[in-house]
């Protein structure tokens, strides 16, 4: 009896295998993945869904009479993880694009993926500026910021307010090595000097070690080339440490109103860094951002997550025009054809290497007395107008364009 | 001053003592763990969860009743043993028992309360409301109708799974409703500042830590090894039985022995609050090398933990100064060697 029961159960199970996903292909699916659960979770993660699915909703997809799902999942930071989850996306669910991914190491190898099968790619979350470099792809399009952009806006305006020698502490992959090399090469060009630098692991909780070789540096500009949060702390430990105290700056290269929010006003203050978008700067971004919160427990959106909504809105106008979602390819080249124009970040272009352009803007995070009502972080220090916000076209070494 | 392999002495001496705080860190940890297993035979990898929600409790204090960090230090691990205990009487405890009526009373209120709880309090307040209840009930019930004995022993892996799990489910919860950023606490003002050491500036919350470390590692290594009570814990461990039949409440001094173990993770929880990130991942990413730690000292041995905590801070210190890219793996290859060469750990007696 126990043995014809197992037989009967193994026989279910197997069964089970021989159902596939059945699309018919005229729905668009977009696929979401981005890290759901570790230390940029707060950066991307569940909002970037909730971002996604406010452009599909405002984009009218059900009024057009055009079926667009949308999935996700969690990459988990790992290269080889992202990569099966976009395989098994593009060959068995018919996913057509694939949006947000941070973690610039897995941006890099699911680029290669969407490339090989010829899907759309739209990042928002990772930064390495090698995205739209030697690396750059007709099927991908690297939205929101990058780690020249970041470069260009906080490194240069620390240069020339008198932080000219900086010391490094990198987070030791992809991205963090990208971020370190551009940021130096700015410092270079503008007349800095880079004195030294560390690679750390990533996710790391201890700095004290790192923070003390840079003290010991002398360097005017601790650069922290992380993120999330490592970020966090390096800059709570530096605060323990008395490195501001000590004549010494941090320099945040990449951090996000959600960083802020986990530091506090208290430790956070007086902090310059590079974001390209901010939800207090206008009523639309107001808005949203209240619309967003109520959806996302009560957390404000982040600019990969405003970055998401503009790339959305923006693939669904592209592919409404060409009628078409299966070729990868002819998405990418209309949607370079025709210039961007969101409720978020306003009218913008996309360029040949597959660049977004658009305004970049330094902010300073306010003093704890300065700030009127929650989440009031930032104020605006600087606009970096779109023409000179991003390497100029012909210094990436993009294949696309030299060729 | 001298140079010794390209840094100088300075730098060096600045980068032992920062090996030091972190190994205190490591002992206190692995103290806990120590505890546990080399007492109970119980591989709670729920030690990191707890290490967690013992800085949580720290935060939490502060932020709803503006209790200072100076009484968080006594209440959290209060709280959290407590937590612990509770655990260990419902759900570790009940894997040796041949009846598994509690158990079964325990998920039912749970599960039944859960669907109660939802409406008003979401998926995560409510499961953590429903939880509570949950213990409440079958407190309650066994308070009512004791559980009879059982002589049942299981393998020692069904422990490490459960243990696993809860910790899994305590990490999701607070994931889900803290998100992974992390919250802000700030050292305490009496701790505040450097001192000027010469070599390098020290603060004084680092300084502290080490001292509350030793003072706490070595108060809990007297009490085990050279007080009355600490000999009834090992000898109820040693022989169950034998102790029993003293008249002593075995069950009863396992389950302090846990809420014990569980306090000191938490403790070291509320002294990690100010000057790392208080996230609910944070557990996660340290009990790993914790693990590390105990396996290399000896699962056995409080001592063996204590030195080996101290010693790997050490390593792992000079590691960042010297190939900062691998001093998250530095430990686990010493834990390699150790266990080629001695497989019993350093200072462990093997069993």
């Amino acid at each position: 009896m126990k043995r014809l029961f197992s037989i009967a159960a193994v026989a279910g199970a197997l069964a089970c295998g021989t159902a596939y996903a059945q699309t018919a292909d005229d729905v668009t699916k977009i696929g979401v993945l981005n890290d759901m659960s570790g230390l940029y979770s707060d950066i991307t993660g569940p909002g970037s869904v909730v971002a996604a699915q406010m452009a599909v909703e405002d984009f009218g997809a059900k009024q057009k009479g055009m079926k667009v799902e949308i999935v996700s999942a969690d990459h988990q930071n790992k290269p080889d993880v992202g990569t099966n989850i976009a395989r098994t996306w593009i060959d068995v669910d018919k996913v057509d694009v694939i949006v947000d991914v941070p973690t610039s190491s897995v941006a890099l190898a699911i680029s290669e993926v969407v490339r090989e099968k010829n899907k759309v790619f739209l990042v928002s979350g990772a930064a390495a500026s090698d995205l739209t470099g030697p690396k750059c792809s007709p099927n991908t399009i690297h939205w929101t910021y990058d780690t020249w952009a970041l470069a260009n806006g906080t490194g240069k305006a620390l240069v020339k307010t008198g932080g000219d020698s900086w010391f490094f502490l990198t987070a030791d992959y992809a991205f963090g090595h990208a971020l370190e090399r551009d940021t130096a090469a700015t410092v270079e060009a503008n007349g800095g000097k880079v004195l030294g630098k560390i690679r750390h692991p990533l996710n790391t909780s201890d700095f004290s070690s790192y923070l003390l070789q840079a003290q010991s540096s002398k360097a005017k500009v601790i650069g922290l080339a992380n993120a999330g949060g490592d970020t966090i702390n390096s800059i709570k430990q530096g605060a323990e440490f008395g490195i501001v105290k000590g004549g010494q700056n941090f320099a945040g290269l990449l951090v996000f109103i959600s960083d802020v929010h986990a530091l506090g006003l208290a430790s956070a203050q007086g902090l310059v860094l590079t974001e390209s978008w901010y939800w207090d700067m206008n009523d639309a971004n107001r808005e949203f951002a209240k619309k967003f919160s109520a959806a996302n427990k009560g957390k404000y959106p982040t600019m990969v997550q405003a970055g998401v909504y503009g790339a959305v809105t923006h693939y669904l106008k592209s592919v409404e025009a060409l009628k078409n979602d299966e070729d990868g390819k002819a998405v990418v080249a209309k949607m370079k054809a025709m210039p961007t124009d969101d409720k978020l970040f306003g009218k913008g272009t996309i360029r040949a290497d597959g660049r977004k352009i658009h305004d970049m803007y330094l902010f300073e995070v306010k003093k704890p007395e300065e700030s009127k009502y929650p989440w009031d972080y930032y104020k605006v220090r600087a606009t970096i107008p779109a023409a000179e916000a991003f390497r100029p076209l012909k210094d990436g070494g993009c294949p696309l364009v030299s060729g | 001053m001298f140079e010794i392999f390209g840094i100088s002495s300075q730098a060096l001496f600045g980068q032992l003592l920062i090996g030091l705080i972190n190994g205190s860190f490591y002992a206190l940890l692995s103290l806990g763990l120590a505890v546990i297993f080399g007492m109970l035979n119980i591989i709670n990898f729920t030690h990191g969860a707890q290490y967690m929600m013992g800085a949580f409790a720290a935060y939490l204090l502060l932020q709803y009743f503006g209790i200072s960090y100076w009484w968080s230090l006594l209440i959290a691990p209060i709280v959290i043993g407590f937590t612990g205990v509770l655990i260990e009487r419902n759900l570790i405890a009940q894997l040796n028992s041949s009846s598994k009526l509690r158990t079964v009373v325990f998920l039912g209120s749970t599960a039944a309360l859960f669907l109660l709880a939802r409406p008003s309090f979401g998926p995560t307040l409510g499961l953590a409301v429903a939880t509570a209840g949950g213990f409440a009930v079958v407190e309650a019930w066994a308070y009512f109708r004791p559980p009879s004995e059982s002589a049942q022993h299981v393998d020692h892996l069904y422990g490490l799974l459960l243990t696993f799990g809860i910790a899994l489910i305590i990490q999701g919860v607070f994931r889900n409703y803290y998100g992974s950023s992390g919250l802000p606490y700030r050292v305490p003002d009496q701790l505040q500042g450097t001192q000027n050491l010469g070599f390098m500036f020290l603060p004084n919350y680092r300084g502290w830590v080490i001292a509350v470390s030793l003072v706490v590692c070595f108060a809990t290594w007297f009490v085990i090894e050279r007080t009355r009570l600490g000999s009834y814990l090992r000898a109820a461990t040693a022989n169950p039985a034998l102790v029993r039949a003293f008249g002593i409440n075995v069950p009863r001094m396992i389950t302090l022995t846990y809420g014990l173990g569980v306090a000191l993770a938490a403790l070291a929880g509320v002294m990690a609050a100010p000057i790392y990130n208080v996230s609910p991942l944070m557990g996660a990413d340290l009990i790993i090398v914790v693990f590390a730690v105990v396996v290399i000292g000896g699962m056995g041995s409080i001592m063996g933990a204590i030195l080996t905590g101290f010693g790997l801070g050490v390593v792992e210190g000079l590691t960042k100064v010297f190939l900062p890219q691998a001093s998250d793996t530095v430990i686990f290859v010493v834990m390699a060697i150790v266990l080629l060469i001695r497989p019993a750990g350093l200072f462990g007696r093997s069993t």
